[in-house]
């Protein structure tokens, strides 16, 4: 199996599950007790908090362990709307759905919610974001840093100082920018940034919240007093442990591994490229470098996604959480995608393992099923050496 | 270090770590579970067979368990999704004082949004009676939480003649079996709770998974908690950690097929360290008089301070109580609800034994619990 789902969830290195498994088959306290077991858990669970936080230059005690992206993610949007008096609540339209829905919940509850116009892009409308923050009180701004699907990256600390300018808390989904390209939580200007281990090739069932103590979150898991009485619940330890671990390699790796990725990345859009009618999207914006979001017109992704599954390919069209569903892509709508087109995404995502050879092996068994759907290509041919 | 925190958290059962490796492993099982590919059609499928092994264990359906990140969230999920989704019906809830942490300070901030909560307090011997709970109902209760089993006491809480009591009421019922399940049978086929929460690190699986029972036949609805994906028939959101599940769903397999042989192993042993402790003038046995379940020995010790117990006894993992507030050095709520004072519910060892205990191990931790004890009682002034 060739995989090219990396957004959706990587693959646990290696040396990460080195360090998780003593934790898995050894020590065993729970890091709340006392005793002399207890202390050694706590002392895992701190260092691995320093680890995360150095990922994006925050401080160990400003981070919140959660049990993934979405719950860091639900943390911020209704932690911080249930501790505050109601206001208005502002989102770009390109969000993950574990910002949307949970804004959605609030709405129902009466809560004023709004969306951020993006540009054809997938980029958030600066002029249009100024205007629209001065007409009211709000709460908070919620704005990830890059896209899932297309791998657009936000000017997140021009908006960020918007927001702060008008009062609003401002909260970045980094779940899939981290360990992708550079991310500081200082510079960001975010007083919230979420973050996902399984993401940066740490375990699945660990997550984190980086959150400014001057701004009042309420729970969302109350009982037993973890993580500064913002989050109860026994620390899952060896998860926590390998979050840590995939923290530090992807800070001291990254150089190398967007260089790695931006190269198969340009080489896979370059095979693709001469595909007639072939549409990137968010092409012209920046972009993290291991992603790339296409559409072949007419050809829908459920078909070709079958095709390629049964070859052996793991890509997807979008977000994994919309998997099964028929329905476009709520990022390429606001987009300005016709929803013909956008049923046609296809999203690779490399990743640090994949090779060249793989890039273009997929490259060949795309061109293979496009033409064997009829979709002519006069002037695609595999690269040399390729089956 | 003699081990006797069972209750706190569990080891990993060795055949549970080996059903997890698969998947953190590469090899075709590393996909998200929400994936349409091979990758994530494995995952899901591993998913899928822990589901049916958790539902085995308390007599469920496969599709009456969503996963969660523990206990402590299906809590939190049961009983503030519970009151969101049914405002209409009203706004009480009846608990009990010795619920755990995670119930508690969910009524707590459930209070702070204007639900009224009658807190019940139990008997001396630990239990809050079905009856003490049909009395708090009022017309507006919508729901009820009792702990199957206590984590500090080990005591059993009569689940199986409150529940039928509460269908007929048409009151829901939450249980938190985080405690119970691997320890006690359970079969949710004949007693009629509608929610009941499960916790895979109490019973030798990992930590930071757990699940929550959610009726379907008649269906219990709540309110997600996580929203964003619509994972786990939209009640709960977040990609599901595989090699979590695969090991909470071992752990609950061998669980079921150890059940009974293991609870007699553990009763024989905690009765063998009861009897040496009970040798000693002025101990009381909390919960005593209430059946238990039999890995868990709660004592106090009259005529020494607490603090000097535990700190005289280092080579003894145990606790004062619940691993959650032993942080916070505040006397167990539990004891106090049940009737001990301030200076004797500090001054109280909860054992919790478990599958890995040896008898050899309980009989240094006695020795070592009854020297202590009296060497703190003559230094102590008359």
């Amino acid at each position: 199996m060739i995989y090219l789902d990396h957004n959706a969830t990587a693959p646990l290195d290696a040396r990460v599950r080195e360090t998780m498994l003593p934790y898995l088959g050894g020590p065993y306290a729970n890091p709340s007790s006392q005793h002399r077991m207890g202390r050694a858990a706590r002392d895992a669970v701190e260092t691995a908090r320093a680890q995360v936080a150095a990922l994006a230059g925050a401080s160990a005690g400003e981070v919140i362990f959660t049990s993934g992206g979405t719950e860091a993610n639900n943390l911020a949007v209704k932690g911080t709307a249930l501790a505050a008096p109601r206001g208005r609540l502002l989102y770009s339209a390109v969000e993950h759905p574990c910002v949307v829905e949970p804004m959605q919940a609030l709405a129902a509850r009466g809560w004023p919610v709004e969306t951020l116009a993006v540009d054809g892009e997938g980029r958030v409308d600066l002029a249009a974001f100024e205007h629209q923050i001065k007409g009211g009180e709000v709460r908070l701004v919620s704005c990830m840093v890059a896209n899932n699907e297309t791998g657009v990256i936000q000017d997140v600390a021009r908006l960020a100082a918007l927001a702060r300018r008008a009062g609003a808390v401002f909260h970045a989904d980094a779940v899939q920018a981290a360990g992708k390209i550079p991310l500081s939580f200082p510079d960001s200007r975010a007083h919230l940034m979420s973050l996902s281990s399984h993401k940066i090739y740490g375990p699945k069932g660990a997550g984190a919240l980086f959150a400014d103590p001057a701004v009042p979150l309420e729970p969302l898991l109350h009982g037993g007093g973890q993580e500064r009485h913002l989050r109860g619940g026994t620390e899952n330890v060896a998860a926590l442990v390998g979050f840590g671990a995939a923290a530090e390699l992807a800070r001291t790796e990254l150089a190398a591994r967007m260089a790695h990725a931006r190269r198969l990345r340009d080489r896979l859009q370059a095979r693709l490229a001469a595909l007639p009618g072939l549409v990137s999207f968010g092409a012209r914006a920046e972009r993290l470098p291991n992603t790339l979001q296409f559409a072949v017109p007419g050809v829908h992704s459920a078909t070709l996604l079958g095709l390629l599954d049964k070859q052996g390919f793991a890509v997807s069209s979008g977000s994994a959480c919309a998997s099964g569903t028929d329905e476009p892509s709520p990022v390429l709508l606001a987009m300005g995608v016709p929803a013909e087109l956008a049923l046609c995404a296809i999203r690779v995502s490399v990743g640090k393992d994949n090779t060249e050879g793989e890039v273009d092996r997929f490259a060949a068994a795309l061109c293979g099923l496009l033409a064997g759907l009829g979709v002519s290509m006069p002037s695609v041919k595999p690269a040399a050496g390729v089956v | 270090m003699i081990y006797l925190d069972y209750a706190a958290t569990t080891p990993l059962d060795p055949a549970a770590y080996e059903a997890m490796q698969p998947y953190l492993r590469p090899g075709g099982a590393h996909g998200n579970p929400a994936s349409d590919h091979l990758a994530g059609k494995r995952a899901r499928e591993a998913v899928e067979r822990a589901r049916a092994q958790v539902a085995a264990l308390i007599g469920a359906l496969p599709a009456e368990i969503v996963w969660t990140s523990g206990a402590t969230e299906s809590d939190n999920l049961a009983l503030k999704g519970a009151l969101e989704f049914y405002a209409d019906r009203g706004r009480h809830v009846v608990t009990s004082m010795v619920e755990h942490k995670a119930v508690l300070d969910t009524c707590r901030y459930l209070e702070t949004r204007g639900t009224k909560v009658t807190y019940l307090r139990p008997g001396a011997d630990g239990r809050v009676a079905p009856e003490q709970v049909l009395e708090a109902l009022t017309p507006g209760t919508v729901l009820v939480s009792l702990m199957w089993v206590n984590n500090e006491t080990g005591v059993i809480h009569e689940v199986e003649r409150l529940a039928p009591a509460l269908r007929e009421r048409g009151v829901l019922f939450h249980v938190d079996a985080a405690q119970a399940a691997g320890k006690i049978a359970l079969d949710l086929r004949t007693v009629p709770v509608d929610l009941l929460s499960l916790s895979a690190h109490k019973a030798y699986g990992p930590k930071g998974m757990g699940a929550l029972f959610v009726r379907k036949k008649p269906r219990a609805r709540l309110a997600p908690q996580l929203h964003g994906g619509g994972h786990e028939q939209g009640m709960r959101s977040g990609t599901l950690p595989t090699h979590q599940i695969v090991g909470m769903g071992e752990a609950f397999r061998i669980a079921g097929e150890r059940l009974a042989q293991e609870g007699a192993a553990l009763a024989v042993l905690r009765e063998r360290l009861w009897a040496c402790l009970r040798e000693l003038p002025q101990v009381f046995l909390n919960g005593e008089g209430a059946p238990r379940v039999p890995g868990i020995l709660n004592v106090s010790f009259g005529g020494v301070e607490g603090e000097s117990l535990r700190a005289s006894l280092p080579e003894l993992a145990g606790s004062s109580g619940s691993a959650c507030s032993s942080a916070t050095g505040e006397s167990s709520y539990v004891l106090r609800a049940l009737g001990r004072d301030d200076e004797l519910a500090n001054a109280s060892l909860r054992f919790s034994l478990g599958r890995f205990t040896t008898e050899a191990e309980i009989d240094q931790a006695a020795e070592q619990v009854v020297a202590q004890v009296r060497r703190l009682r003559a230094l102590a002034p008359a």
